[in-house]
Formats: structure tokens, C-alpha cells, sequence
């Protein structure tokens, strides 16, 4: 509580901004015209060159690092983006917990350790099925019960299908996480430096930087998609196992390969989890079957304390028994 | 005659408005003191955020949510009891009814803080009322509590109008002029005209009526907060009503404790007596068949079914709570209704012992329907930090709790060196049955 946050663009003027160039950049494809940036030439140079329209209508060359997308408003970020309805499939077959979602995310994010908008479980549906790994981002419900009981409107939902937090306007009662059916939501208990190192400015979208004693959680990472890019998750995945599209463009993608989502959720049995609780999640799972990798290969070069998570799961119990 | 029985009355109770001795003194100078160590915990809290209690992203309510649950409904004692008994024009109530109110409007400013002290940005308070959505039950709670508060002051109100008059034209007490001054501005001019009688008396049957009815209303809605979630334990339809009768419940637990504790302290063995301590018991009793009963249809209903989180919560219940569980809804249960059902055990003290097990039954009960639910959620807690899978309260926690009781117990004390803590004016009183005869 001790800060607030400097979440407004006007406050930023202590960075060196030259706000003079209109990017054409890799956005191009999903927002299907020019995307507004800014430079931020204090950033540390990549030695890739990109070139840029500026607003004077000059064509100039740029380091890739030092172009900024603007965030944008905690307004503007309610209404979500026209004509899209955002969906994700998570192709369990494929996943080996390699947590390359988790740490990306966290990245994107600057989450703390102790936050986790991305979760990986060990699950073992009863004794005698199989266990698999489970990759758990924000269902994006439909019908989300958090969104019903929050008392101040922080929480809500898009016409895009996206549900945001807006931590500005959230008061920290903890309602929407007892409403969550999943265990999605995580809960600031103190300011975590991680949320110092965003410089800029907050928006919804973004997530970041976190606000102490407020609600945050996976957000479908809508500024990426805004400027054309994948979630973090998504793009991060050594083995491809999340895709993401739209709904009303019945197209999914995980970066390299591309499906029709109805005939993808058709074809290999789509589902969504606990589906008898009416939420209608906007995330689908592909059945864990004919695997790309055993399932003890998730435990492959785990940090001692991730491995530990799974340490009273059934299968890890039953194993150290025999 | 009424006014020289309320004299007399008057006299026995102006020591206690007219000074405080030196163990008061040191009883209210301890109770200062451990509130002053709930608002450093408190200080800590705000200063180096919610890390410093217990609760974490599963378990995110812990003890505070047991407190606001328990204060609220002990301030259902008054509520129900005071006004019930006052409606149904119980003789025997006179003694205990304002015991009773000055239970419920102390219990009911308590309550909320808890709920506060779980907020994670107390500094935008205001967006509950600026931005706020009627469809979230936090919105339902936030009318329903302040509609109660402000309906319980005026009955309290109305309820010492009469001795604050009383007081004021009392010649023979000492008191400082200021507090003469206060007493005649509260009076707000009542004198007892026949007019005025009627008046009062009219306007407190209408709240008598009103507060039963918003304390129904404020505590079904306490308890939607939990059932209008998905959460196994908590998404239950019988979560309304069983919280109604848990709060009276422990109402009548608290207004039995009260009752011994005053009896004793100010000696009022010849107006409370063993006949209260049973009536209230009998009270009590049914309450504890009550509360029995929706417990047991509650837990069957999910252990006989068996969805799986259903088992997974019982399990729990039954394995690391087991003691706690037993205690809380089985002796808690059982006992009031042996001591008060078999008329040998009915003693004062005996009824007083199961009044303080009642107490603890239910804050229990309350722990067990708030935490265990939160640790066994849908998807398995898998991690690594002991604190995200158990919750355990922190001193912090428990400071801040144990303020909430010496705060309850203070404004008690306080109360009744402001107010004689028997309705003087409703005791001088002609019983009706008596006033018809001398009138025949």
C-alpha cells in the first residue's frame, strides 16, 4: 500500500520519448494496417535494424529494440478489440512441462516467482488413467462468476471475449478469486520489486506493473495481439502445445502451424475442463493420446522446488511407493 | 408508584454511572491496552502489506472472515431476541433486554471492521459506493449492513430513551455537568406524558418488527457471499437460513455469558435470576436442535452424494480437522441441549458453561465452513510453499481478533457505566395483567 501506482502516461516524461514515429512493423498481419509506436533509444541496442514510417512521412531506419507499442487506456482497454472472439486450444499430448509458458509469461508480465498467471498441474484423472501434464492459463469464461460478484466493476468482460483486471480500480477483496471455479486469479500480498522494473505506463492490457493489494491474472495478453504478436505462452512453447485464434475467423494458430479450430476440436476430441460447472470457458483441451513424450519426462531439469509441487500428487505417491 | 420503584431502582444503579473504582479502572486500562496492540498489528499490516497474515491465494479469507461471520451474528442476540421477546410482551425479558441490545449494536460495529481488515486497498474504499454494481452480493452486503447498523441505533435509542430521562431528572446522583448536560440533550425533552408514551411505544414496536426483519436479511445475505460461489461447501442452498439460526444461536450464547458476567459484578442476583438463565437455556436449546439439524442435513447431503470435492472437503474435515470438527458440531450441539433438557443439570453456571463451549462451537464452525473449503478447491493445490496449501493465522491475525473481543467487551463495560444495564424504566413498569386489575 505504501505506493501508488504511476501508472499515467503524463508522468513518464523522465524517459527520453521521441514520439515522432508511426511503426509498420511486424503488427502488419493481424491488425491488418500501420501500428502507432514510439522510440525509446535508452534501451540497449539488439544491432537488428527495422525501417519505420515517422508521422512526417519520412522512411527511417531504427534499432528493433528500442521501438515501444504504446499501452492502451484503462478506458479504452473495456472495449476490446472489434470484430474478434479469442479462443486458445491446449494441446495436452504435446506438453512435457517444460514451463518455458510459465517463465515467458512471468517475463512479459515482470511477475515475481510467487506469482503464476500460467500454472502447470499433474493430473491423474482417478487411480487406474493415465496422468498428463496440464497447462492452466485464465479461462476466459463466458460466463465468468468473477466478473458477477465484483463489487466495483474492476473486473470484466470484452466483446472480444477477453476478461481483465483493471488494478486501478480494484480494492483488493477478494471475491472474484473465491468466485473462480479454477484457482486462477492470484492475489499482490506486498509490492514486489518485479513490478518496478516495467517502465511503462500501467494499462489493463498489459497487466503490469502489478499493483500491491490488488487481483491480477493471465489476460490473454491482448497488447501483444494488438500489434499482431501471439500471447507469451504461445509463442514461447518449444513444442507448440498452445494455440490461439479467433473464434468467428474459425482459425487457431501456435506460431508455426495453423488450424481450422472447429475441424481441430473435432478431429482430436476437443473438450473443456469442468464443463459441468457452466462457466463456458474460451479455453479447450486436445485430449493427452498418442503422446509425444512419456509423462515422467515433465520432471527433465525441474528447479528442486517445482519438482517438489508434485511431490503429493497421486502418481508421485503411488511411484515412491512401489 | 412507578416513579418511586424507578428511584429506588435508580439508587442501586448510581454507583456504577456515578464513578469508576480501581479494578475497573485497571479491567478497562487492559482492555485499552490490547486494542492498542490490535492496531499495531493493524499498523503492520497496512505497512508492510497482506504477506504479513496468514492467508494466501488459496486460503484468501482466513480468520478475519471468521470474526465478521461471528460478530455479526452475536449481534443477532439483541436483534432477535430483544425484539421478539419485546413484540411478544415476555414479562421475564425486562432484565436482559438491554444486555441484550447493547449486545447487538457493539457486535454489529465490531463486524465489518473484519471484513475491512481483508481488503487489500482500504484507500478505495470509496469505489464500493463510486463504482459500485449491484449485481455483486459485496453491494448487497454493503446496503443490508449499514441499513441494519442504522436501524439497530434507532431501536438502542429508543430502547434508553426513556432512562436517559430518568437519569436526567434523577436529583440525587452525583455526576459532573457535562454528563448532566449530555443526559438532558439526549432526552431529547421526553418527560413521560401520556403522549409521548404512546408515541415511544409505538415507535418501538415498528423497529422491534424491522430489525428481526433486516437481521434475517443481513445474515442470509452474509451467507450468499459464500453460496452464490461455485466452491464445493459453500455452494449450498441451505447456507441462508442455517446462518440465521447459527448467528441467534451464538446471540444466545453470548447474551447467557453476558448476563452470568454482570450478574456477577454488579450483584443483580435479585432481578437476574435462575428463571432467565433457563429461559434463555430453553432458547438456546432449540437453537442448538436447530442448527444440529441443518448441519446434519447439510454434510449428509454431500457425504451421501459423494461428488468428488464434496469428499475431498469431508475427508478433510474428518482427517485434519477431525477434534475441531467433533467439538464444534457435535459437542456444541449436544451439549447445551443435555444441560438445558435435563431439568437436574439447569444451574446458572452449568447453563453458563455450555453458553461459553456454544460460543467457541460456533466461531469454529464458522473456521470450518470458510478454510477447509478454500484448501480443497477444484484443481489440486500443487505447490511447494507450505503457507499456499494450509492456512495458518498469524499473530497478526490473532491480535487483531483478540482486539475485536476486548473492543466488544470495553464498549460493554463503558455502556453500562453510561446506562443502567437493566431497562429501569421498562422494570418500574406495572406488568399488564396488573395494571387491568387496578383499573377494574
Amino acid at each position: 500500500m505504501k505506493r501508488e501506482s504511476d501508472n499515467h502516461p503524463k508522468k513518464s516524461s523522465r524517459r527520453d520519448f521521441l514520439k515522432k514515429s508511426l511503426v509498420a512493423g511486424a503488427g502488419v498481419v493481424a491488425t491488418g494496417g500501420l501500428v502507432e509506436a514510439y522510440l525509446d533509444t535508452q534501451a540497449a541496442e539488439s544491432g537488428e535494424k527495422v525501417k519505420v514510417l515517422t508521422t512526417d512521412g519520412e522512411i527511417v531506419e531504427v534499432d528493433k529494440a528500442h521501438i515501444r507499442y504504446p499501452r492502451v487506456s484503462r478506458k479504452k482497454s473495456r472495449e476490446g478489440i472489434p470484430g474478434k472472439k479469442f479462443v486458445m486450444v491446449i494441446d495436452l499430448a504435446r506438453c512435457k512441462n517444460a514451463r518455458a509458458c510459465v517463465e515467458k509469461c512471468q517475463e512479459g508480465h515482470h511477475l515475481p516467482k510467487d506469482q503464476e498467471f500460467m500454472k502447470v498441474y499433474l493430473l491423474q484423472d482417478t487411480e487406474y488413467t493415465a496422468p498428463y501434464w496440464f497447462p492452466k492459463p485464465c479461462y476466459h469464461c463466458d460466463n465468468p462468476l468473477c466478473v458477477s460478484v465484483c463489487p466495483v466493476g474492476a473486473t470484466y468482460k470484452r466483446s472480444d471475449g477477453i476478461v481483465l483486471i483493471d488494478t486501478d480500480r480494484c480494492i483488493g477483496c477478494k471475491f472474484c478469486i473465491t468466485g473462480c471455479p479454477y484457482s486462477t486469479r492470484v492475489f499482490a500480498w506486498r509490492h514486489y520489486e518485479e513490478y518496478d522494473e516495467d517502465t511503462q505506463p500501467y494499462s489493463p492490457e498489459a497487466s503490469s506493473p502489478g499493483v500491491e493489494g490488488t487481483v491480477s491474472k493471465c489476460d490473454f495478453c491482448p497488447d501483444l495481439i494488438r500489434v499482431g504478436k501471439l500471447p507469451y505462452c504461445v509463442a514461447s512453447c518449444p513444442m507448440g502445445v498452445i494455440y490461439f485464434g479467433d473464434l468467428d475467423e474459425d482459425v487457431v494458430t501456435n506460431g508455426t502451424e495453423t488450424y481450422q479450430f472447429s475441424q481441430l476440436i473435432r478431429d482430436r476430441a476437443g473438450y473443456r475442463y469442468l464443463e459441468v460447472l457452466g462457466t463456458r470457458p474460451s479455453v479447450y483441451y486436445l485430449p493427452p493420446v498418442e503422446r509425444q513424450f512419456p509423462v515422467d519426462r515433465g520432471f527433465d531439469g525441474l528447479d528442486e522446488e517445482v519438482e517438489k509441487r508434485y511431490e503429493n500428487t497421486p502418481y508421485i505417491t503411488k511411484q515412491k511407493r512401489k | 408508584m412507578a416513579n418511586e420503584q424507578e428511584s429506588t431502582l435508580l439508587q442501586e444503579f448510581a454507583p456504577q454511572i456515578e464513578r469508576t473504582n480501581f479494578i475497573q479502572a485497571i479491567w478497562i486500562f487492559f482492555l485499552v491496552a490490547v486494542i492498542a496492540l490490535g492496531f499495531y498489528a493493524l499498523y503492520i499490516q497496512i505497512t508492510e502489506g497482506h504477506e504479513v497474515t496468514g492467508m494466501r491465494d488459496n486460503v484468501v479469507w482466513g480468520i478475519y472472515i471468521v470474526n465478521f461471520i461471528f460478530f455479526m451474528g452475536v449481534s443477532y442476540a439483541g436483534a432477535l431476541i430483544s425484539g421478539t421477546l419485546h413484540l411478544f410482551r415476555a414479562e421475564w425479558r425486562k432484565p436482559i433486554i438491554r444486555m441484550a441490545e447493547f449486545i447487538t449494536i457493539i457486535a454489529l460495529l465490531i463486524g465489518p471492521c473484519y471484513i475491512l481488515l481483508c481488503i487489500g486497498r482500504l484507500d478505495r474504499l470509496q469505489y464500493l459506493v463510486l463504482y459500485g454494481r449491484i449485481q455483486s452480493p459485496i453491494t448487497w452486503d454493503v446496503i443490508a449492513i449499514s441499513t441494519d447498523i442504522f436501524g439497530c441505533l434507532i431501536f438502542l435509542y429508543l430502547a434508553i430513551l426513556r432512562d436517559i430521562a430518568a437519569i436526567r431528572d434523577f436529583q440525587t446522583i452525583r455526576l459532573p455537568k457535562w454528563k448532566r448536560k449530555l443526559y438532558s440533550i439526549l432526552a431529547l425533552g421526553y418527560s413521560g406524558t401520556p403522549e409521548q408514551k404512546v408515541r415511544l411505544h409505538r415507535a418501538t414496536d415498528i423497529m422491534a418488527a424491522m430489525v428481526i426483519a433486516i437481521a434475517v436479511i443481513v445474515y442470509s445475505v452474509l451467507a450468499w457471499i459464500f453460496s452464490v460461489t461455485l466452491q464445493p461447501g459453500w455452494h449450498s442452498t441451505i447456507f441462508g437460513p442455517y446462518f440465521v439460526i447459527a448467528a441467534v444461536f451464538s446471540g444466545c450464547g453470548v447474551l447467557i455469558v453476558v448476563m452470568w458476567l454482570f450478574r456477577k459484578i454488579y450483584h443483580l442476583e435479585k432481578y437476574i435470576t435462575r428463571k432467565h438463565f433457563v429461559n434463555v437455556g430453553i432458547l438456546m436449546l432449540i437453537l442448538a436442535a436447530l442448527f444440529g439439524y441443518f448441519t446434519f442435513s447439510d454434510y449428509l447431503t454431500k457425504w451421501y452424494g459423494s461428488e468428488r470435492n464434496d469428499e475431498l472437503l469431508i475427508n478433510l474435515l474428518f482427517d485434519e480437522y477431525y477434534w475441531l470438527f467433533i467439538l464444534s458440531n457435535y459437542v456444541g450441539v449436544l451439549l447445551p441441549m443435555i444441560v438445558v433438557g435435563i431439568p437436574k443439570l439447569r444451574t446458572i453456571n452449568n447453563i453458563t458453561i455450555s453458553a461459553i463451549i456454544v460460543i467457541l462451537a460456533l466461531w469454529i464452525n464458522r473456521y470450518l465452513i470458510v478454510v477447509p473449503t478454500l484448501e480443497s478447491p477444484y484443481l489440486p493445490i500443487q505447490d511447494s510453499r507450505p503457507a499456499w496449501i494450509f492456512y495458518s493465522s498469524t499473530w497478526i491475525e490473532w491480535a487483531l481478533t483478540a482486539a475485536g473481543v476486548a473492543f466488544f467487551a470495553l464498549a460493554m463495560t463503558i455502556g453500562s457505566k453510561f446506562i443502567p444495564i437493566i431497562n429501569v424504566s421498562e422494570m418500574a413498569d406495572l406488568p399488564p395483567s396488573e395494571e387491568e386489575e387496578i383499573l377494574a
